[in-house]
């Protein structure tokens, strides 16, 4: 349990390292057990891939893809994925923390629950919900637009791959060596060498680094997108607020995320190379780091919270059967939120003692995000007003995350006002709050969203039972799990602990926990909803294409849309582009198709993918061969691939009216 | 749960606030954050109580109307107006613009002086509602190091040391001079004061009072490592004679805290016991600071005083006008290490420019 506070030397074997054995948590039943649970699993997957002779279909339709649809599927599985292992983290930490009273050291020792906490807040910011967002806004904002795919199709897939790459990384540190053991942020002093010699920090860092290539090309990717790839007639206010949105998200990406980037190579960089950046010696200055990795965090939590503002326009709109009330100012809201994200990193530590005037400035200019914010809320509340307003699953989230969302909101302005967060900071009212508006924003929209475009992208909808009990009991648990940390946090307890000496907090634990059970019910009644839609999917078949009635370009196309999304590129008149061409008494075109010209699928995205993870893995370990053999290998690659001229094909305009045709046909029989 | 027996000293402010939280919030267990018994965590509970109850002044219209507008313009409602096409208001976007913004000017004006006159730097004005600080009251200095995992508090007024135990007399202002060892951790006493980080090679600051005698939680609310969640210490508020006899409790310890035996202490530990330590080494705060308990080290105050060449930066180095000068034998039998207390307290170079000991002159400038 002793922590080395000087480093020690480790041998550094030429062939493996620091790898040995003893690196594999063989002593650790949990883990032992979840790798013989993950690894039946694994094998069972794997089989049942070679049984149905399903790889050749995987690598040729989606592992080298670069439609922007299957990209952005293949996004929101990894997010549903990592979102399974993020929440067993929290159910660990969650019973963890009830049992561990009366002198109980519960079920996890320090090393351990050190660990689970740190992952759930890596992998459930950064694997989870990174690419959620990255998903959705990869499938819809080229539907939504008019395009045929975003600018820049191979570095999608790649961007994917890097992304994949990092959850990858992170997922190995559960069975080989150890996960950081830091908190979520990897503060300095404690992430540096000194207090954590081992390779848990170093998992973290190449883990994010690579994810965050990933992110930062794909930013740029739709940048481009939007600014270049609209529609004819598709002004910046005519887009759709999800795209408006989107845009917002993805500039604060391309400027925060090169910040994460440098602040992780400083402390790689103290790390491997034993300079003093962020040392209390020598000149280097742990507060460096903080307002660093700050800079980039508090824009993040943005970087989640616009895409799903976005979402809920759509969906408010959509199911209240209205415009947005207030386009105008819903987008001037979204550019000050974009804006501000930049000028309040410091409320996340006025604790530090930056004095009393920088304190006030950074909790009044946090206050100040919070009157676009609520400016957003009133648009949705008008948007129902003098609605029509269609109880759908989407709306039901989005009625649950605007109550919700509120009340989260509400504790992170109280949390800005300095002298409340001196009493409050690092509590776990703190960790209440943002579990408020991350669960209640960014999930709750991501449920709304997976509900409803799931019947654009796969054309059928979601089973609406299994639907509703996934969004009670999500809701429910939601507030069972976190209402008690607020009152523990009034309570003096501080977060991170894993034990506990006074007896009457155990209730509120056990509350918690018994919330967290819930929600568990809750992801396991939306896994159940997947499925049985899936089985019955041809009961809920929508041949139409818009089946809420939309009021967007995606809904203009067949679901799923064919490769090229639209056979002809639409003209754009308005900003519920689609329900304004139903208006007018649109007839769609059924005749005079032309060859389209597409981008090639590639497999480079997928090997650069792959080399990332041989490169990532052998900085951890000290292998330096591999390290260098993987840099060659990536340079090599990707200097290939500028070689590759097999870069595009046509679809030929035979195939287009075939494909019409077909969903001619389908919409013929759905209107008869 | 433990039921809120504690009864609030008549001069606690606000009343009706009070009241008003421990109803709705949940009155029956012991919330310490609402319910403090020193003047400055006071008054930042009442600062929290203000915010919110402001805030809900436009929290709850809004989550009432977004249930009116649910139920009222429900799809089954065809009774009630729907109008798909009506989607601007100027008056309305007024409204919901300026609404937060009365709010937020409201609250940033609060903050503003809040954030000024509960800054932890700034010594208190009043011991509590309607008392101010007498003018010869002479504020109680604590130093406090957090090391890993536990919390080292110097009195040097007193010239003794404790680990793991604070006390302070009721109604005497306190100041806290904090800092850490190795990494950074948050010195919290929910009931005294809001917290402040103790970071290693920087010193903040904290000031505060106790009003009610009694047995307080203090811990580190800034997640350090391993040994984290047992890091917590007691603080006592006492009464004066109370305090007095705590006093010399600790000064009857044999146990001096040497430069030597500090080093030992850092080394990290979970769990530790409450420690005493009847004298301190002089100038072991400062040194714990400026990263130079180890004799021959620099201190980096020092260290910048050179790095801004700066002639005089050893001068006050016991005479020495040039950084080179003889490593001492032994770190050990240096005058420090377990020498004696010096006759006077307060004679104690504690603060102010450095002024460590020949000892700490390194043999050569550190690259």
């Amino acid at each position: 349990m002793a922590l080395p506070m000087t480093p020690s030397i480790p041998t550094v074997s030429p062939i493996l390292g620091r790898f040995t054995i003893e690196a594999l948590p063989l002593h650790e039943p949990i883990v032992v057990a979840t790798f013989v649970a993950v690894a039946l699993g694994g094998a069972a997957l794997l089989g049942a891939l070679t049984w149905f002779k399903l790889w050749g279909y995987l690598w040729k339709e989606w592992f080298t893809t670069v439609d922007h649809k299957r990209i952005g599927i293949m996004y929101m599985i990894l997010g549903i994925v990592m979102l399974l292992r993020g929440f067993s983290d929290a159910i660990m930490m969650r019973a963890q923390q009830a049992m561990a009273f009366n002198g109980s050291e519960g079920y996890l020792n320090a090393h351990h629950y050190d660990q689970v906490f740190t992952a759930h807040g890596v992998i459930m910011i950064f694997f989870v919900a990174m690419p959620i967002v990255t998903g959705l806004m990869n499938y819809v904002v080229p539907l939504q637009i008019g395009a045929r795919d975003v600018s820049f199709p191979f570095l999608n897939n790649f961007s994917f791959w890097m992304t994949g790459a990092g959850a990858a990384i992170v997922m190995m540190s559960l069975f080989v060596g150890e996960f950081a053991q830091t908190g979520w942020l990897a503060m300095p002093p404690l992430s540096g060498i000194g207090a954590s010699p081992g390779v848990g920090v170093d998992y973290y860092i190449w883990s994010l680094q690579i994810a965050g290539i990933g992110t930062l090309l794909s930013g740029v990717n739709l940048i481009a997108t939007i600014v270049k790839m609209r529609a004819p007639g598709m002004s910046m206010m005519k887009m759709p607020i999800f795209c408006w949105t989107a845009l917002c998200t993805n500039i604060l990406i391309v400027a925060a995320f090169p910040v994460l980037t440098a602040v992780l190579a400083l402390l790689s960089l103290d790390r491997y190379a034993d300079t003093a950046f962020f040392t209390n010696t020598l000149g280097g200055n742990p507060m460096m780091y903080v307002n660093l990795i700050w800079i980039w965090g508090h824009p993040e939590v943005y970087i989640l919270i616009l895409p799903m503002f976005g979402v809920f326009s759509e969906v408010v709109s959509t199911f209240s059967g209205k415009r947005l009330f207030g386009y105008t100012s819903m987008v001037y809201a979204t550019l000050v939120i974009t804006v501000l994200a930049y000028l309040v990193w410091l409320h996340h530590f006025f604790t530090m003692g930056s004095g009393a005037s920088v304190n006030s400035f950074f909790g009044i200019t946090t206050m100040i995000i919070s009157i676009p914010t609520g400016a957003k809320i009133f648009n949705w509340l008008f948007t129902m007003y003098r609605g029509r307003v269609r109880f759908e699953l989407p709306m039901m989230w989005s009625v649950a995350f605007m109550i919700t969302f509120t009340l989260g909101g509400m504790t992170g302005v109280l949390l800005a006002v300095p002298p409340a967060d001196f009493v409050l900071h690092n509590s776990l009212f703190l960790v209440a709050h943002f579990h408020n508006v991350i669960i209640g924003g960014v999930l709750f929209g991501a449920f709304a969203a997976i509900n409803y475009w799931w019947p654009k992208a796969f054309g059928f909808k979601l089973n609406q039972f299994w639907g509703k009990v996934s969004f009670w009991f999500w809701v429910i648990g939601f507030y069972f799990a976190f209402m008690p940390l607020y009152v523990l946090g009034l309570m003096g307890v501080t977060r991170r602990l894993r034990t506990f000496d006074d007896p009457s907090l155990q209730i509120w634990f056990i509350i918690a926990g018994f919330g967290a059970f819930l929600v568990a019910i809750g992801i396991g009644a939306m896994l159940m909803q997947f499925y049985v839609s899936i089985r019955d999917r041809e009961q809920l078949r929508d041949p139409t294409g818009d089946p809420w009635n939309g009021r967007t370009l995606e809904w203009s196309t067949s679901s799923p849309p064919p490769d090229y999304n639209f056979a002809f590129t639409p003209v754009i008149h308005d900003n519920d582009a689609w329900w304004d061409m139903k208006a007018r008494g649109y007839q769609r075109p059924v005749n005079g198709y032309a060859d389209i010209h597409m981008p090639s699928n590639t497999g480079t995205g997928m090997i650069l993918g792959g080399l990332s993870v041989a490169f990532g893995v052998a900085m951890i370990w000290y292998v330096w061969w591999l390290a260098a053999l993987a840099f060659v290998g990536i340079l090599a690659v990707a200097i290939g691939h500028t070689f590759n001229y097999k870069r595009d094909f046509h679809i030929p305009a035979t195939e287009v009216t075939a494909i019409e045709d077909a969903r001619t046909a389908r919409l013929v029989g759905a209107a008869a | 749960m433990r039921a809120a027996l504690r009864s609030r000293p008549a001069h606690t402010a606000l009343h009706v606030i009070p009241a008003l939280a421990t109803l709705t919030l949940l009155g029956g267990c012991d919330m310490v954050v609402m319910n403090p018994m020193g003047d400055v965590a006071l008054q930042q509970r009442n600062l929290v109580i203000f915010a919110t109850v402001l805030m809900l002044t436009i929290v709850i219209p809004v989550i009432a109307l977004v249930g009116i507008f649910a139920w009222k313009y429900r799809a089954g409602n065809k009774e009630a107006r729907y109008e798909p096409d009506w989607d601007h208001s100027t008056q309305l976007e007024l409204l919901i613009w300026a609404a937060p913004l009365l709010i937020v000017i409201c609250l940033g004006a609060v903050t503003w002086t809040g954030a000024h006159l509960l800054d932890p730097y700034r010594p208190i004005g009043r011991i509590a509602k309607g008392r101010p600080v007498p003018a010869d009251a002479k504020p109680l200095e604590v130093q406090v190091v957090a090391l890993d995992w536990k919390w080292l508090f110097i009195y040097p007024e007193y010239g003794f040391a404790t680990v793991n135990q604070l006390a302070a007399p009721v109604d005497r202002p306190i100041e806290f001079r904090l800092t850490s060892s190795s990494v950074m951790n948050a010195f919290y006493v929910p009931t005294l004061a809001g917290m402040i980080y103790a970071m290693p090679t920087m010193e903040t600051k904290l000031h505060a009072v106790i009003n009610r005698p009694g047995n307080y939680a203090g811990f580190s609310s800034n997640y350090s490592g391993a040994g984290f969640s047992q890091m917590r210490f007691r603080f006592y508020g006492m009464t004066d004679a109370g305090f007095t006899a705590w006093v010399a409790r600790n000064q009857a310890s044999a146990t001096p805290l040497t430069r030597a035996n500090y080093l030992t202490l850092e080394k990290p530990t979970v769990n530790a016991p409450v420690m005493r330590f009847g004298r301190v080494a002089p100038g072991l705060f400062h040194a714990i600071v400026n990263h130079c308990v180890i004799a021959g080290s620099v201190c980096m105050s020092s260290m910048m005083k050179m790095d801004a060449a700066d002639p005089s930066a050893m001068a006050d180095e016991k005479g020495r006008a040039t950084p080179i000068g003889p490593r001492p034998q032994s770190p050990l039998t240096s005058t420090d290490a377990g020498g004696p207390p010096p006759a006077n307290p307060a004679a104690i170079p504690q603060r102010g420019p450095s002024s460590p000991d020949a000892q700490h002159i390194p043999a050569k400038r550190p690259l």
